[in-house]
């Protein structure tokens, strides 16, 4: 059996978005609960890479925190290789194991410090190694790996261009020789052809160290390219989870189906469409039921009071009633 | 004869460091009732090209030389009150963020029949029901409810769609969408793009739709210009721009798009960087880059010539 680097179990997380307690009495409202994540749960063995998919709200940058241990779960646990997470985060000798790119490379970086600094901060922090000239030695490697030149630890960040800093963000996720990593959306403020290039360079990276990637993106194209399982997201639930290829070849959830029909493909030139209305509900008041059913096509009364569980369906796990009753 | 017709068009901004030249021998038309799409990276001069057009340029930004024609008639040149009959008017715009087009202080209908009125000559009341029936046609449910309503208690979905309104609600005959979709999600970018098709086309208005989206470009518009460092690399139809293109920056960019349809083991990609505009090589400005590079390419810039179905600034192609 292969190993399962983070395993997510029925986790939760919700934010108290409440008015302060003062004006609550006065307009006599209760505490407003937004469910950013709402039960999921997921696996992801060692060297895959496990993308979620889903427009803004969705959740799906909760979970890179989640995962991370940047947020908590209000529920359910999350376990890094075998330990929960907040015991493994604990361990500095685990804790070093996982990382995080972020998605904006003009924020994530500190402009007062040069690259060198930055891309050291994880060694140092971790006393990985020690000596000037061995930590210098090594951000040049890492440099050098992700398609920098060792001479660039000199500069600022404001010197590089976007894709330029997004490969520092990487170097420096690298420096504490994880195993896991999480990236957040990591080339959506990036351009196509860079994009390209950043895409790669992930991939070889993972080919050659053995990565296992937890890929949060809204396009689907990059999440194809990049994924072996995928997870689709809509209101903090994850609606489809299976193999990646399965779910491009034959999406089953209406949402996924959904999603899929809105690309624009360059290959489909002069292509008219048939949008879906409607748009993405509130999370502090989502529907009841199957949080899809306002905008499905096939959505009946179960839908709208019944939460629908995870069917399995071939290799793919799917949270639609009409699936499950091959109304579809 | 073309709506919009720009000839070598050059859009310089002095500095102190010397002049940097944005925009570098544009040429192109749009034809009536045509959608043309604008497409390249981030500081290609996409924007830049749009905004010289609707005369909004940023000081100290500048037409250095060449020409705008609108329906036959020089618009470069003209006073900003002179501008002013034109724009909304003639020539409508929507932006990209459509939080920050609102005025977040006037309420939705006040936006519309302010702007019906400064260039319609229309009652209070008629342009009060115009501005209800624009928010129907872009399909604002519950409209006549929700004309009093301000842009804050709309969804960006719902924003954008009054943004296309309000260029739309003076019936021009060119607009120019700079990134129209970009902050959307992709369920409403889809709504999005389909409506401004379908009004445009029922209104015969001629779009020239700047974005960084192949994928939308190929759906929506009838040819496309592919822009690189401040000029344009290639430009034709839609079908031969996406599917058999010429430069070899076209067939890169084309060639980096991860696919829906099939999975690659890698993407294309072109290695380096747009150059800085205080850098642009000597020659063509793609030739660093370019794996197909020749001696000619290193010292003369190549113009748009023909390529197959298209027009490419490319000396390989075109030999």
């Amino acid at each position: 059996m292969t190993m399962q680097v983070l395993q997510a179990i029925e986790v939760s997380r919700h934010f108290d978005v409440s008015r302060p307690f003062l004006q609550r009495a006065l307009s006599r409202e209760g505490r407003r609960i937004l469910r950013a994540v709402d039960g999921i749960s997921f696996d992801i063995a060692a060297g895959t890479t496990l993308s979620l998919v889903g427009e803004s709200g969705c959740g799906k940058s909760t979970v890179a925190r989640l995962a991370v241990g940047l947020y908590t779960p209000t529920d359910g646990e999350i376990r890094f290789e075998g330990q929960p997470l907040s015991s493994a985060r604990a361990q500095p000798a685990l804790r070093r194991k996982m990382n995080m790119i972020f998605q904006d490379p003009y924020a994530s970086l500190n402009p007062r410090w040069r690259v060198a600094d930055i891309v050291a901060e994880p060694i140092r922090a971790f006393n990985i190694l020690s000596g000037t000239k061995t930590i210098n030695d090594r951000v040049g490697q890492l440099l050098t790996q992700v398609g920098l030149s060792a001479a660039d630890g000199e500069k600022y960040p404001h010197e590089f261009s976007g894709g330029q800093r997004q490969r520092i963000s990487i170097a420096r996720a690298l420096s504490s020789e994880p195993e896991f990593l999480v990236c957040d959306e990591p080339t959506s403020a990036l351009d196509v052809s860079v994009q390209a290039q950043i895409l790669n360079l992930m991939r070889d990276l993972q080919q050659k160290l053995g990565l296992t990637y937890l890929f949060i993106s809204h396009n689907l194209a990059v999440v194809r390219h990049m994924s072996d399982r995928l997870g689709v997201m809509y209101l903090g639930r994850i609606v489809e989870e299976g193999p990646g290829e399965d779910i491009f070849r034959t999406p089953r959830h209406p949402y996924t189906r959904l999603l899929l029909d809105a690309i624009p493909d360059i290959s489909a030139v002069g292509r008219s469409r048939t949008p879906v209305g409607g748009e993405v509900p509130s999370p502090i008041s989502p529907p009841a039921g199957c949080t899809f059913h306002p905008r499905c096509g096939l959505a009946n009364e179960r839908c709208k009071v019944e939460k629908p569980p995870q069917t399995k369906v071939g290799n793919v796990l799917v949270a639609c009633h009409a699936v499950a009753e091959g109304r579809s | 004869m073309a709506l919009l017709d720009v000839q070598n068009l050059v859009v310089e901004f002095p500095g102190r460091r010397g002049v940097l030249r944005a925009l570098d021998d544009i040429s192109f038309s749009i034809g009536e009732g045509e959608i043309l799409g604008v497409v390249g990276e981030s500081g290609a001069g996409k924007s830049l090209t749009g905004a010289a057009i609707i005369g909004l340029l940023e000081p100290p930004g500048r037409v250095a030389s060449g020409q705008i024609l609108f329906d036959g008639k020089r618009i470069d040149n003209l006073s900003s009150d002179q501008m002013r009959p034109i724009r909304g008017k003639q020539i409508g715009a929507i932006f990209q963020d459509p939080l920050t087009t609102l005025n977040p202080l006037i309420s939705i209908g006040r936006q519309l029949t302010e702007t019906m009125q400064a260039h319609l000559k229309l009652s209070d009341r008629d342009a009060r029901a115009r501005a209800i029936g624009w928010l129907e046609q872009v399909g604002i449910p519950a409209a006549a409810d929700r004309v009093e309503a301000f842009p804050h208690q709309f969804s960006g979905g719902m924003r954008q769609r009054v943004v296309i309104a309000l260029a739309l609600c003076a019936e021009p005959r060119l607009v120019v969408a700079d990134e129209p979709t970009t902050a959307l999600d992709v369920s409403i970018q889809a709504q999005i793009i389909t409506l401004l098709k379908n009004l445009t086309k029922s209104h015969g208005t001629s779009v020239m739709l700047v974005t960084h989206d192949m994928g939308v470009i190929a759906e929506t518009c009838d040819r496309v210009a592919v822009m690189y460092a401040g000029r344009i690399a290639e430009i034709g139809p839609v079908r031969d721009v996406v599917l058999s293109p010429s430069h070899p920056y076209t067939e890169g960019l084309m060639g980096s798009i991860p696919s829906l349809e099939t999975r690659v083991e890698r993407l294309r990609q072109i290695d380096g960087a747009m150059p800085r505009l205080t850098a642009i090589p000597k020659g063509c400005a793609f030739n660093p880059r370019c794996s197909r590079t020749i001696d000619k390419c290193r010292e003369q810039r190549p113009g748009l010539m023909p390529a197959g179905s298209t027009q490419a600034a490319c000396w390989v192609t075109a030999a």
